[in-house]
């Protein structure tokens, strides 16, 4: 059962086509790799699903159900979340604090959400822990370095509890004990239920932790499969490696 | 670190302090009236826990939310005026009943922000400003030219308790004014307590990754645009009380909107003791300039001195620079290296400026 | 029928000198993004230097701008330096209250030293006019609209045909990509504010000759110009001046087929139109974050 569908998106940004008539599907309970040169629009997919703008044409569809227009809080309380290329969290909040901003419920219900306070604060630990960063909690988040923010981004998005998460380059800028455990981190949450899609650049990091892998080029995509299937199709190896 | 009994020890002393500081402060604010019972010094006591409220509620919005409302005059002259008309055509004899009124003011101000900022809230901050600024201008326009209902130009008068003789009569409405100032700190206490300050400070650090995290950005900020509205007209609607008679220049006035952004920047914004502290300095000198130079417009020299001098020295404003300093100063002190779980934030300012990414890997433990 | 076309015309002159005034303030929002609520305290400014060398030296005052200009561009750009400059957080928000304090002291001092009472700047020629279409135009507001012409046009010159004025534009279209090409971008933001500021003088001149003037009336003027950027565009210079075209003329056909008073309101109905419909103006950019 395709947990994400994508028929038909097309996005133009004036003259430039970004994403062109794209399709693709994520299956429940994978862990799909979105790769392609740069500028093939795997952002902008990325942007388009999450409700940061808005298609020209196609179709965005989550459990069945079309997603194309909805803001993009109105997607997160519906299950999907994502972390972003260069790693954003809140600067003036604590670590904990940050774990603590993410809304499950949508609109006005938002707003009377707080009794959970105490149940909240001992998952957010949790999590933090789980990541390795549960000792600082109490640190603001702009003292954080790099490595620290990542994990931080991928805690709090998790906080929810959303099936589908999609990831913009989890191992942009760091270094390779910490890509390692990245990807463990990432394995483990799947195995308890997470979805992922992840655009990435680094193949190793790819193959060795997707199931399923779709390729884009020019805002197309030209091939999906296995690793293994993607990395002998010749139509692959064209878009990397011709202009 | 000079033991595990230390750290403890300090927070205590710290709560205490702090606890009977605002004790202290309590007793002072109640009994004012009866320590120094001279209508001059009530009278500044009225304004000045007036601007502690007004700050507060503007800090609401401006100061969690990052959102500057630079025409919140335009909610306080609406208040003042909603209270006067209640007054005059309900027929109420001027008493203490009148005061039940000023919740209503403030019910009506709140329905103007709602619709003032479903429209000022569909651009982002910096146009947003400017909206606010508008909005003031429209209402004052309206108050002026809406003759028939405001009474124009030549103002509004309100009926006043005539028993209330001379010394006596700014009283109740020192009273008055610190509740709503008590109320105004109160709420904004609870809100930064709640999931919903955390939403606004999040929307103030990285409104799009708040979107990202499901913040519903669009009605959180109508919310607190909202609360800070009605509690600002509610203030309005004692002052009109306060003053009996209403001008559309007087209540809708940008240099009562300027002053209370200029109290809560200079005590530091997002914080809740930063606005008091802002009204508790500034009021009363303002007062004092505008008492020796108002004729001759300088006053306003006054304004923007004070304004420029807390922009750019003190950006931050001085209660987080205050406990910064307190911070470096308590480090400096404890014996041994400090373990990686303070709250200090790095010297350049409460984490502004990113890591770099070539700090990779975590922090060791 | 003729009130109307008297009406339009009226607004298009007047319009012209406002165009001016935005453009200088849409410009200095376009490179430095930053809200100069100042805007219409620096073109009184201009205004009262115009009446002080009236005043002191008989001088005209559209010949008083050879002074004035020069002066408020060297004192804008020493604003910049001081002011704006040492901003390096929360640019934005912490610019506004900057510029509206600079506003006030502005206002106090002018304040201070002309009192409060309503000026205008005269010149001997002032009574002149001439007819078309059956009603008069006065010289003055045609020399007026003019200067206005004339500076805009040099201001186009300057930012389309010198090498600095494309490092305007650069900075304007992205500041970082600006700087990565060589562009001092903190150089050119104080001669742009030095710039934006040289116009405030001329609308000054033009302002004070068509309009009485205190120095309170820079909140209305203000309050105007930053109605008329946000309907053309927040850093757009073609939206400025179509903007203020639209709405003086607007705003004096209300006067004379509806009524004074609801004239006033015109200016902030259009803007809560724009805010509803297009909140980025018509030539402005929907702003969204980096995404």
């Amino acid at each position: 059962m395709s947990l994400l569908e994508v028929n038909d998106l097309s996005k133009r940004f004036g003259g430039v086509v970004a994403v062109d008539s794209c399709s693709l599907s994520v299956p429940a309970g994978s862990i799909t790799g979105l790769i392609g040169p740069n500028g093939s629009g795997k952002t902008t997919v990325f942007n388009l699903v999450t409700g940061f703008i808005a298609p020209d044409d196609g179709e965005v569809r989550f459990k069945a159900r079309s997603i194309a227009g909805l803001g993009p809080d109105r997607i997160y309380a519906l299950g999907i979340g994502r972390t972003f290329q260069l790693a954003r969290i809140f600067p003036r909040l604590t670590a904990l604090e940050n774990m603590l901003v993410p809304v499950r419920r949508a609109g006005l219900r938002a707003l009377l959400s707080r009794g959970q306070w105490g149940h909240e604060k001992e998952r957010a630990m949790e999590m933090l822990s789980f990541m390795d960063i549960n000792q600082v909690a109490g640190t603001l988040g702009g003292a954080l370095s790099y490595g620290q923010r990542k994990l931080l981004e991928l805690a709090a998005v998790m906080m929810a509890g959303p099936e589908l998460v999609l990831l913009d380059e989890p191992a942009g800028g760091v270094n390779p004990a910490l890509l390692e455990r990245i990807a463990e981190r990432i394995r483990q949450l799947n195995q308890q239920g997470t979805t992922f899609l992840l655009v990435e650049h680094n193949m190793g990091f790819v193959m060795n932790l997707c199931h399923e892998v779709v390729v884009l080029h020019q805002g197309r995509a030209i091939a999906s499969g296995t690793p293994k299937d993607v990395r002998e199709n010749p139509a692959v190896l064209d878009a990397y490696l011709g202009t | 670190m000079t033991g595990p009994g230390a750290p403890a020890k300090r927070i205590n002393r710290t709560a205490a302090v702090k606890a009977l500081g605002l004790v202290v402060l309590a007793v002072i604010a109640l009994l004012l009236p009866v320590i120094a019972p001279d209508p001059a010094t009530t009278n500044k006591a009225v304004l000045t826990v007036m601007f502690v409220g007004l700050a507060t509620a503007w800090n609401i919005m401006g100061g969690y939310t990052g959102y500057i409302s630079l025409g919140h005059a335009a909610f306080f002259g609406f208040g003042a005026y909603s209270f006067g008309l209640l007054l005059i055509h309900l027929n109420i004899t001027p008493g203490y009943a009148p005061f039940l009124l000023v919740p209503v003011a403030g019910l009506l101000t709140a329905s103007l922000a709602v619709g003032i900022g479903w429209v000022a809230l569909r651009t982002r901050a910096a146009t947003f400003v400017i909206v606010t600024i508008a909005f003031m201008f429209i209402v004052q326009l309206l108050a002026e030219n809406l003759v028939k209902v405001t009474g124009g130009g030549a103002g509004l008068g309100l009926p006043y308790a005539r028993e209330w003789g001379g010394a006596f009569f700014n009283t109740p409405y020192y009273y008055a004014m610190l509740a709503l100032a008590v109320i105004a700190l109160f709420v904004s206490w609870w809100i930064r307590r709640s999931k919903f300050g955390l939403g606004l400070l999040a929307i103030r650090d990285d409104e799009d990754k708040a979107l990202a995290v499901g913040v519903p950005t669009r009605t959180f900020k109508l919310t607190a645009f909202v609360i800070s509205a009605a509690l600002v007209g509610m203030i309005g609607g004692v002052f009109a009380y306060y003053i009996t008679y209403i001008y559309p220049q007087f209540v809708v006035d940008p240099l009562i909107g300027i002053s209370m952004v200029l109290m809560a920047f200079l005590g530091g914004l997002g914080t809740l003791s930063g606005p008091v502290i802002g009204a508790l300095l500034l009021e009363p000198a303002q007062l004092e300039f505008a008492y020796r130079f108002g004729a001759s417009r300088l006053y306003l020299l006054f304004y923007a001195t004070v304004f420029l001098i807390v922009i750019l020295l003190l950006p931050r404003g001085i209660v987080p620079s205050v406990v910064e300093l307190l911070r470096d100063w308590r480090r400096r002190r404890a014996v041994g290296p400090t373990a990686g779980g303070s709250r200090t934030a790095s010297a350049a300012g409460a984490g502004e400026e990113p890591a770099t990414p070539a700090q990779q890997g975590l922090a060791s433990p | 029928m003729t009130l109307v076309l008297e009406a339009a015309v009226l607004g298009i002159l007047t319009g012209g000198v406002y165009a001016l005034m935005a453009s200088g303030l849409t410009l200095i929002f376009g490179v430095m993004r930053i809200i100069n609520v100042g805007h219409g305290a620096l073109v009184i400014l201009g205004a009262y230097l115009s009446f002080a060398l009236f005043r002191t030296l008989h001088m005209d005052p559209f010949l008083s701008l050879v002074v004035t200009m020069p002066v408020m561009f060297a004192l804008g750009v020493l604003l910049q330096l001081v002011f704006i400059r040492p901003l390096k957080t929360d640019r934005e928000a912490l610019s506004v209250l900057v510029t509206y304090a600079l506003a006030l002291g502005i206002e106090g001092v002018l304040g201070y030293i002309f009192t409060t009472n309503y000026q205008q700047l005269r010149a001997w020629y002032e009574t002149a006019s001439f007819e078309i279409f059956g009603f008069h135009i006065t010289y003055v507001y045609v020399f007026g609209f003019v200067l206005c012409l004339a500076i805009l046009g040099a201001l186009f010159l300057v930012l389309y045909r010198t090498s600095f004025g494309g490092a305007v534009r650069a900075t304007m279209l992205n500041r970082t990509a600006a700087q990565l090409v060589g562009v001092d971008v903190d150089r050119v933001s104080a001669l742009a504010f030095g710039l934006g500021v040289a116009t405030a003088a001329a609308g000054g001149v033009v302002f004070g000759i068509t309009n009485s003037f205190n120095p309170n009336s820079h909140y209305d003027l203000i309050s105007r110009l930053l109605t008329i950027i946000v309907l053309g565009g927040l850093g757009s210079l073609r939206g400025a001046i179509i903007a203020a075209l639209i709405m003086l003329v607007t705003e004096d056909i209300t006067a004379v087929v509806i009524s004074p008073v609801w004239a006033n309101f015109v200016f902030f109905i259009i803007l809560i139109a724009v805010l509803i419909i297009r909140p980025q103006g018509l030539y402005g950019v929907r702003v969204r974050d980096r995404i």
